[in-house]
């Protein structure tokens, strides 16, 4: 069961993939165009949304059959986590496609979906045993609708990225450039991570120092990347003997600081690398690239998207990360608020799109601003995901 | 058209009380919370507050019996001693995090008022019938000419009471609207934030919030805490359940997580008595069962607003110590005694005159600074003694200083010697005794928020105006969001009706 949970997984990956190519495709493919452009875009948009919804429903199929593998919903680590999030931004952007029938969306929405579950296959992803905090039906009932609502706003990133790339003046850099660049690079080196990670594990690359931390314990710390940056007064102990070419300053005194600073350089090389030749072949702004074939998109339909997608996600968002987990902590941790670093920044997160809500609302701020507003916003989500989980620990690092 | 300015509906152009009166002290206070771009501001200060308070742990996180003067440069060097020094340690019970969540609700409450009242009167006396350059200045208008009278204001107000809109119908106009409900949304779910706070307020009330720890040991019945001495819990156990490393399901998962095991349960099976009757001084109160119930995490044992939680635990923590006093020469034991580590006996009476005294205890023995035994804690973490061991050899006894593996004589050699045989432990169950009497309204206000919120993003206002002017029939429209939707409505009703779809003025403008 659990074998068949993982091929599914990858078929649903897949399949995703090809949905995000019929959408570019329904954007850019003038050249071999028979058929008018409504028609066109329409035709391949239809096979977009099929494919998209065909993938949902293999990813739905994982999701059921390793519920059934583990006998808990499949939402209690990082791993799963991330992928059950990646799938509900795909049930949000079918929700928002039958809506606004709006090709573009797809074409961003969905590879932004396959970043996020690819990021979720580099987390473990044996199942695992449930702890006694974990065991309560507000398991999936918290975790499900927070990831829920989170999927939604995330289509507000995918819209307001779509706004941004068609309306920044492409012809000469300027701080919009820069910034829409920025995104796109980190984007990129998220891809970049990825690969790097899924490589080196395939090559089955380990390395193990020792140090002695600031409590004066005797610490063994695995790399599974090449250690540029190892812990201070480090010293090898098995594995591939490459590195640490530097230790890491003396100052970062967190857990592990050394070995995260080595993963976050290897992403930050990974994606120059990678944007450095994306931008080599394009020989233009990734953004000024995608620019002509969003010369169509109703660039005000866009960012009523963006916005309607925020209507509709902060509720949910409320809901799931804010109150259904208040009700779950009072149960399991004898308080319904703490001061978690993660229910923090679920705060944070709503405070955030409520200030959103009424700029727009009251103060008027629409299309470029609040695009970028959009963008902030699943930056707060990705790091209370990303940042939150691996390197503030609190109750809620499982992984 | 004269002007092709898009009329700004917000607050249907109605005069606000921050907007009439400027003069008084208490103007200026309402003026300066009615204001939105205020309640912005406070937001944001408080979003970047509460993300700086997550940069290292609170001092509530970090380990008990650590000192924060010193954990956080330890830990965290420069930047954490600074940290501590900004106060960022205790940063979600600073004065001026209280200052700024107190700023919240004033703002929520006087930018509300600011608001509700003159829109609630703006709307509930619409005019049928609008200027022409009102309609004109929406954002949705289009005009038909009509030769004959082919289209009939009666066909229109059916195509839009079929898409449920609420019609009234004034002299040749029409007006349409519909989920005008929507709008009160913000101040529905203001109304709940503001409950959520004044509960969140009513917890520093003496008598709104209990929260004790109650250490429970396996067969032990304790009063608890908290209860105003009302209540009393017994443990029948402590149990510690891990799940099997060899489980075909978690095998992978326990091995790669490299902890020898992984926790199942934590269990307190436990029996809840109350006190009957007063209590008389020096004896026991009487006690009588209300239930039993297995304490687990996520499960806790209920009764009269009271909630206790399987929170901790100690296992096998040392309850009594068993010794033999020997001849040391013969190595023949004289007498065995047992010493309760909680209540040790004065005096333990051995067979034939042999007998010994509990001069000194120490239950949770150390050296202090000056050399001397002393005790750290009530709990037997280490317990020590000093015993004078009685023989009729010596009736004046001799002197031992017995503590874990070790055995000294500090007045001098002596002829018998006190042997340890064995311990006997007992499992401790660490639970939280838990009263929270604001939750009920912090649940009224969560729900009414979501209720508010919902309603406000969920549902549209839309508005739709229609007129007859000679030849033409005029129709102009208005929606506070989603006007997508909105448009899709027009199609339909003017597909339905023969009338020109209105145009989208603010695209006019932008086009040209």
């Amino acid at each position: 069961m659990a074998q068949l949970s993982s091929n599914l997984l990858y078929i649903a990956f897949f399949i995703y993939f090809a949905a995000s190519i019929v959408f570019a495709i329904s954007l850019f493919g003038k050249k071999w165009r028979k058929s008018d452009e409504a028609t066109h875009s329409k035709k391949w948009g239809m096979w977009g949304f099929t494919l998209s919804a065909v993938g949902f429903l293999f990813q739905l199929g994982y999701f059921i059959t390793r519920w059934i593998a583990a006998g808990h919903a499949p939402v209690s680590n990082l791993f799963e986590f991330t992928t059950f999030f990646g799938m509900a931004m795909v049930f949000a952007f079918l929700i928002i496609y039958l809506i606004y029938k709006s090709n573009v969306i797809g074409l961003f929405a969905m590879p932004v979906a396959i970043i996020v579950i690819a990021y979720a296959s580099v987390f473990p992803s044996e199942i695992q045993p449930l702890i006694p905090a974990l065991q309560s039906n507000w398991l999936k009932i918290h975790v499900t609708t927070a990831a829920l609502g989170e999927g939604i706003l995330a289509i507000s990133f995918a819209a307001g990225l779509v706004y941004l790339v068609r309306t920044v003046n492409q012809e000469k850099a300027s701080k919009s450039t820069f910034w829409l660049e920025a995104v796109m690079y980190t984007l990129i080196s998220t891809v970049a991570f990825v690969i790097l990670s899924l490589g080196f594990e395939a090559a089955g690359y380990s390395s193990t120092y020792q140090f002695v931390d600031q409590n004066e314990q005797q610490v063994t710390v695995e790399y599974t990347l090449p250690a540029l940056t190892g812990p201070t007064d480090g010293t090898y102990v098995s594995g591939n003997e490459f590195g640490p070419l530097v230790e890491a300053p003396a100052w970062m005194k967190g857990e592990k600081a050394a070995h995260k600073l080595n993963t976050l350089i290897w992403s930050i090389i990974g994606g120059l690398v990678l944007y450095g030749l994306i931008r080599l072949i394009l020989r233009k702004r990734i953004g000024a690239a995608i620019q002509p074939a969003l010369k169509n998109v109703n660039e005000e339909l866009v960012d009523e998207i963006q916005y309607r997608a925020v209507a509709i996600g902060f509720p949910v968002f409320t809901l799931g990360a804010l109150i259904f987990a208040m009700i779950w902590a009072q149960a399991a941790w004898t308080r319904f608020w703490g001061w978690d670093p993660k229910e923090v920044w679920a705060l944070v997160t709503f405070l955030f799109y409520a200030a959103y809500l009424h700029l727009r609302l009251s103060r008027g701020w629409q299309g470029e601003k609040s695009a970028w507003l959009a963008v902030v916003g699943f930056v707060i989500i990705m790091l209370n995901l990303v940042v939150v989980n691996l390197v503030i620990s609190g109750l809620h690092s499982y992984a | 058209m004269k002007s092709n300015k898009l009329l700004n509906m917000r607050y249907e152009g109605s005069a606000r009380r921050s907007q009439t009166y400027r003069t008084t002290i208490v103007d200026k206070i309402w003026n300066f919370f009615s204001s939105v771009k205020v309640g912005i501001w406070i937001i944001v200060l408080l979003l970047v507050a509460s993300a700086i308070g997550t940069i290292f742990p609170q001092e509530m996180y970090i380990p008990p019996l650590s000192d924060p003067t010193v954990y956080y440069e330890e830990q965290y060097g420069i930047l954490g001693q600074l940290y501590y020094d900004l106060g960022f340690h205790n940063l979600y019970g600073s004065w001026w995090y209280m200052l700024l969540i107190a700023a919240l609700g004033l703002s929520l409450i006087v930018a509300s008022l600011d608001r509700f009242v003159p829109l609630y009167r703006a709307l509930k006396k619409q005019r049928v019938i609008r200027h022409e350059s009102f309609m004109k200045r929406q954002k949705y208008f289009g005009v038909t000419e009509v030769d004959d009278n082919k289209v009939e204001l009666t066909s229109i107000k059916e195509a839009l009471q079929k898409k449920r809109y609420n019609v009234k119908e004034e002299d040749g106009h029409l007006f349409a609207e519909k989920n005008r409900f929507s709008r009160w949304g913000p101040y529905v779910n203001h109304i709940g934030l503001i409950l959520f706070l004044i509960g969140g307020m009513l917890r520093f009330f003496p008598g709104m919030y209990v929260d004790e720890v109650l250490w429970l040991r396996e067969g032990e019945t304790e009063q608890i805490k908290g209860t105003e001495e009302a209540y009393y819990l017994k443990s029948d156990g402590f149990i510690l359940e891990t799940y099997d490393n060899n489980d075909a399901k978690f095998k992978d998962a326990i091995e790669a997580s490299g902890q020898a095991a992984v926790v199942k349960n934590y269990q307190t099976d436990s029996v809840l008595y109350k006190q009957v009757g007063e209590r008389i001084a020096g004896t026991d109160p009487e006690l009588k069962k209300i239930k039993e119930h297995p304490i687990q995490v996520n499960k806790p044992l209920k009764f009269d607003g009271y909630a206790i939680y399987q929170v901790d635990y100690k296992l096998n923590e040392l309850q009594s110590m068993t010794f033999t006093m020997d001849n040391k020469e013969t190595e023949e034991s004289v007498g065995e005694l047992t010493v309760n580590l909680y209540n040790p006996e004065k005096e333990y009476e051995l067979k034939d005159g042999y007998r010994v005294e509990v001069m000194d205890y120490f239950p949770d023995f150390e050296f202090n600074d000056k050399g001397e035994p002393t005790t750290k804690s009530k709990v037997p973490n280490n317990p020590a003694f000093i015993l004078n061991m009685i023989s009729p050899e010596h009736p004046d006894g001799e002197v031992a200083f017995v503590a874990i593996k070790q055995n000294l004589e500090p007045l001098g050699e002596n002829e018998y010697k006190m042997s340890f045989q064995n311990v006997d432990t007992k499992n401790v169950s660490g639970l939280v005794v838990r009263k929270d009497n604001t939750l009920w309204i912090l649940a009224i206000g969560g729900a009414i928020f979501m209720i508010g919120v919902i309603q406000g993003m969920y549902w549209n206002h839309r508005r739709i105006w229609v007129r007859r002017k000679d030849n033409e029939i005029w129709l102009s429209s208005h929606t506070n969001k989603n006007w997508y939707g909105l448009k899709r409505e027009l199609e339909s009703v003017t597909n339905q009706t023969g009338l020109q779809m209105p145009i989208d003025q603010s695209e006019q403008k932008n086009r040209y």
